[in-house]
Formats: C-alpha cells, structure tokens, sequence
C-alpha cells in the first residue's frame, strides 16, 4: 500500500533532478530548470494570464465537445440500429474519421476567422467522429438476447431505445467520451496556437515568439499535462455508476 | 382492489373471455398447435441448404406443461424460436389459440438460456419490465409479489451482477410470470447452472408452475430434468429433426427421482433416444 504513494513520488522526484543535472551539465542557457518553470507559473498567475488562459480553453473544449456529444450519441445510436441509414453514411464518415482536424485550420480559420468559433468548431470534428463510431459499433454488438427480450414485451421504437439500446450502450459510449474528451484536449491546444489569441495553446507559441521564455512555454506545458489528468479523472467518474458497471470487467 | 388481484392472478380464476376453447365436436382445441413445421437454412456452399426441422406438428393444451428433449444440435432451440415468432418457418404453420404467430408477444414470454436480464437495472427494475404502463402502486404490489415467489426478498435492489447464475434466472422467470403471459417460452434455463442449483431450480419451478398454471413449453438435453418437470415429455431425433415419440409423465408432483416410476419413464426415454443405460460395456 506504502509503496503506491512512495514509488510514484520517487520516480517523479528522480525525474525533476535529471531534468535539473541536463540543464546544468550542458550549461544551456534556453532550457528553464524545474525552479524557473515553478516561478513561471507564478508569474503567469500574478499576471493574471493563467486562469484567463485556463477558462477560455477549457470554454472551448466545453462547447465544442458538448456539441459532439449531443450529436455523435444519438447519430451513431441510430446509424448503429438502421442498416440502411449505416451502409448510406458509413463511407462519409470513414472518409472524414482520419483527416486531422489539425488539417481543418485553414478551412476554420477562412470560415471563422481568429474567433472563438474556430477552435471550437475543430474541437467537434476531433470529437465528434470517435464519440459516433463507438456509438455505433456498441449497437452493434449489443447482446441479441437483449433486443429480443425487448421485443418480446413489444416495446415501440423510442422505448427501445430508451430502455434498451442506449443503456445497453452507456458502458461502451463513455469509453468513447473518455477518448473523444482526451482528443479535444489535445486539439484545443493545437487549434489556440493558430487560431486565436488566448488559451494555454496561444500562451505557448507566444511565450516562444515574444521574447523566446521557454520557461513560460514549459509551464504552459504543464498545466496541460495537470488539467488534462483531472478531466480523465472526471470523467473516469461516470465508470461509476451502478447503471454501467457491468459493462466493465472487475480491474483495480 | 380484489378485482386487480384477480387480474394478476388471472390463471386461478379465468375470465369469461379465457376459458377454453372447444370445437364443433365439443373436443378442448389446443393453445399451441404447429402443424407439419419445416424450417431450413440456405448452406454455406451455392446449392447446398440445411434442413433442421422437418414436418414437425405438437399440440399442447392450455396449462400443461411439456418438456422438448433431443440429441443437442437437433433443432429444438429452433423449434421453440418459431413457434415464439422469433424466426420464421419455411413450411407448415403454427397457431396459438387458433391465430397464426407473426411475431413475438408480450402475452408468450420467452426465458433465455444465455439469461436475458438487463444488467443495467436491478431485480425490481427488471421484475417489472414489461408492467410500464400499469399504475406505479400496482406494479410494486405485482412485482413484490413475484420477487417473493422465486425466492429473492432482500434483494429487490441488486444488481444482476451482484447475483449468483441462479439468481440470475429466477429474475427472469419472475420477469416473465410479472408480465402474466399465458404461456412460457424455456430454452434451457438452467443449462448453465451447477447440479445442485438445477435441482433446486427444477424443485421450485416445479412449485410455481403448480401454483401459476401457466402453459409452459420447455426445451431441454437433459431427460431427467424433463421427467422431474414435465406432464408431457417430446423426444426430437436429429437433424433434420422431427418429432419421435411422445412420452407422458403421469407421476404426481413434487416427484420423487428414487420411485420405480420416475425411473421408468426415465430409462425408457433413454432407449427411445437409443442410448445404454449401462456404462462400460
């Protein structure tokens, strides 16, 4: 039990004195020291730029990805039961699936110009395609005796879906939530150093540019690393719920 | 509130609408008549096409209780598949009190042997699946009544993981008596369970069945578990599969598995599916 908080705390310490030893062995005078980045992070906190930059990316990838939720559940849901609705769509977004949405950014920006909507709209197209497609298969792979159960009590369209194919699903689609919202992360950070100015992304590729302060880019850095761990521990948290338990093998 | 009593507990009393039908000659007609059944499946290759059932007919009377065994892969999951409405036959027909099946129904519940509970709901919750539309005071009134029947007061709350396979099946056998179906649909229920959970099973669906008078028709492999069960026991051959022989179990319940009875049917439906009674000779 010890050694679960001990190990972990080691290894990280270990890591920032390599980090420390680098820099001063090689007498780089660009590279910041763990210290530096720490009085960055300050800095950026006192000039009010950290949380500024913290809430319009987190903004970004709230709309953004929430769009793709309330669109890609319900669409691979339905592309999922109709197989005709499946074989007329299915190329299209296999087409779109593997396009970065990096690759969007001249399209967006042309669209939108430097403009919130933007990142925004980049954040839906990483999300939206992972969200449908486990949608999807989750249907289809749903257990037959599940659906035939259902139709035994004769229940209409809707209710089926309601109370059989979506929570039949849930298990399989927050997998799916979980990877979209980690995509989105990495996508708000891409799409801010291009598209606009603000954000953890802007905040990087400016601290480069204005002044060259890698100690600021390293900071940046990090608090993406921090905030993008606590958003998988968010929503690691719908795994929880007794409704969609079951559909996780017995881990930890 | 006697009146939602007796709705439920339809079977003790039937309604004038229910009571069965004779025909011309004043002979009781069957609830489940399939008459010369043939199902096949179209083949790997081209030309080639599988037939599984072949010219099967079976009646069953109303609250009679009859068991199908056969030789494993010989169709009887198939079998009660059709006449379930779940797939469809390629010749002959089958009537349920005198209409032609064209699909599942809520009043013909169906037990599956893969266990057909929902995981995400819990033993309440899928008790009274199929009650949705009745007043909210009502269906906890029925599905309190059916959780007690198969034994799980206590556990109205859990989840079916939480529940060992046993369990497992008596939700869903107090899922399909809750929705009060005139008929019974098993495909091996206890097929996966351990020994002894299958004879407690047996010994207790035994009781329900007495006290519900539902028509049950119930697949199995096992011929014990059929002469333990049932008042009629129809013994398939193999593939393409038709209807051998017809066995009917006149021993009073709860049966006992040492009486000379009990052993005779047995050792008789073991010869008629042409296997020795003795090992290692």
């Amino acid at each position: 039990m010890r050694s679960k908080i001990l190990l972990p705390i080691a290894v990280a310490v270990l890591f920032l004195c390599l980090w420390d030893a680098a820099v001063l062995f090689t007498k780089t005078d660009v590279f910041p020291r763990p210290y530096q980045v720490l009085l960055g992070i300050v800095e950026l906190a006192q000039r009010g730029l950290l949380l500024k930059y913290i809430v319009a990316s987190l903004f970004r990838v709230s709309i953004g990805y929430t769009l793709a939720v309330l669109i890609g559940v319900p669409l691979g849901l339905l592309l999922g039961w109709f197989r005709p609705a499946f074989f007329a769509l299915n190329p299209l977004i296999q087409i779109f699936r593997p396009i970065s949405p990096i690759a969007w950014i001249p399209l967006a920006i042309l669209w939108f110009h430097v403009d919130d909507r933007a990142p925004i709209f980049l954040i839906f197209l990483a999300s939206v395609f992972p969200i449908t497609v486990t949608a999807i298969s989750a249907v289809q792979n749903i257990q037959p005796v599940y659906v035939r159960a259902a139709e035994n009590f004769r229940l209409n369209q809707f209710d089926l879906f309601r109370r059989v194919i979506f929570p039949a699903c849930l298990p399989q689609i927050i997998t799916g939530l979980r990877i979209a919202l980690g995509i989105s992360w990495l996508v708000v950070v891409a799409a801010e150093m291009i598209a606009v100015n603000s954000g953890l992304g802007y905040l990087i590729i400016d601290a480069r540019n204005a002044g060259k302060r890698y100690d600021l880019v390293v900071a940046g850095m990090l608090m993406i690393g921090v905030i993008g761990l606590m958003l998988d521990l968010l929503i690691r948290r719908l795994e929880r719920f007794d409704a969609v338990l079951w559909g996780y093998s017995q881990r930890d | 509130m006697t009146t939602t009593k007796r709705d439920w507990q339809g079977s003790v009393s039937p309604s004038p609408g229910e009571t069965t039908a004779t025909d011309i000659a004043g002979n009781t007609l069957p609830i489940i008549k399939v008459c010369d059944l043939s199902v096949s499946f179209a083949g790997k290759k081209a030309d080639g096409q599988i037939d599984v059932l072949s010219a099967i007919s079976l009646d069953v009377q109303k609250g009679e209780f009859v068991c199908i065994v056969g030789p494993s892969g010989c169709g009887k999951t198939t079998l009660l598949n059709l006449i379930a409405g779940f797939i469809k036959p390629t010749a002959g027909s089958i009537l349920i009190r005198g209409c032609p099946v064209t699909g599942p129904d809520p009043k013909r519940i169906f037990v599956f042997q893969e266990n057909g509970v929902f995981p995400w709901l819990t033993v309440e919750q899928n008790v009274g699946f199929g009650l949705a539309r009745r007043p909210e005071e009502n269906r906890r009134e029925i599905v309190r009544h059916y959780v007690q029947m198969v034994g799980l007061t206590g556990f109205e709350k859990s989840y079916p993981r939480e529940l060992s396979g046993g369990m497992r099946q008596r939700v869903e056998i107090a899922r399909a008596l809750a929705a009060n179906p005139e008929i019974i649909y098993m495909d091996e229920p206890f097929g996966a369970l351990d020994f002894l959970t299958r004879l407690k099973m047996r010994a207790d669906l035994t009781r329900i069945w007495q006290g519900e008078r539902k028509t049950v028709l119930f697949v199995t492999h096992d011929i014990e578990e059929a002469v333990q069960l049932a008042d009629r026991v129809v013994i398939m051959s193999a593939r393409p599969a038709t209807i051998q022989t017809e066995v009917v179990v006149h021993l009073p319940r709860p049966r006992d598995l040492d009486s000379r009875g009990y052993l005779e049917v047995r050792d008789e439906i073991f010869l008629t599916m042409g296997m020795s009674l003795k090992v290692g000779r």
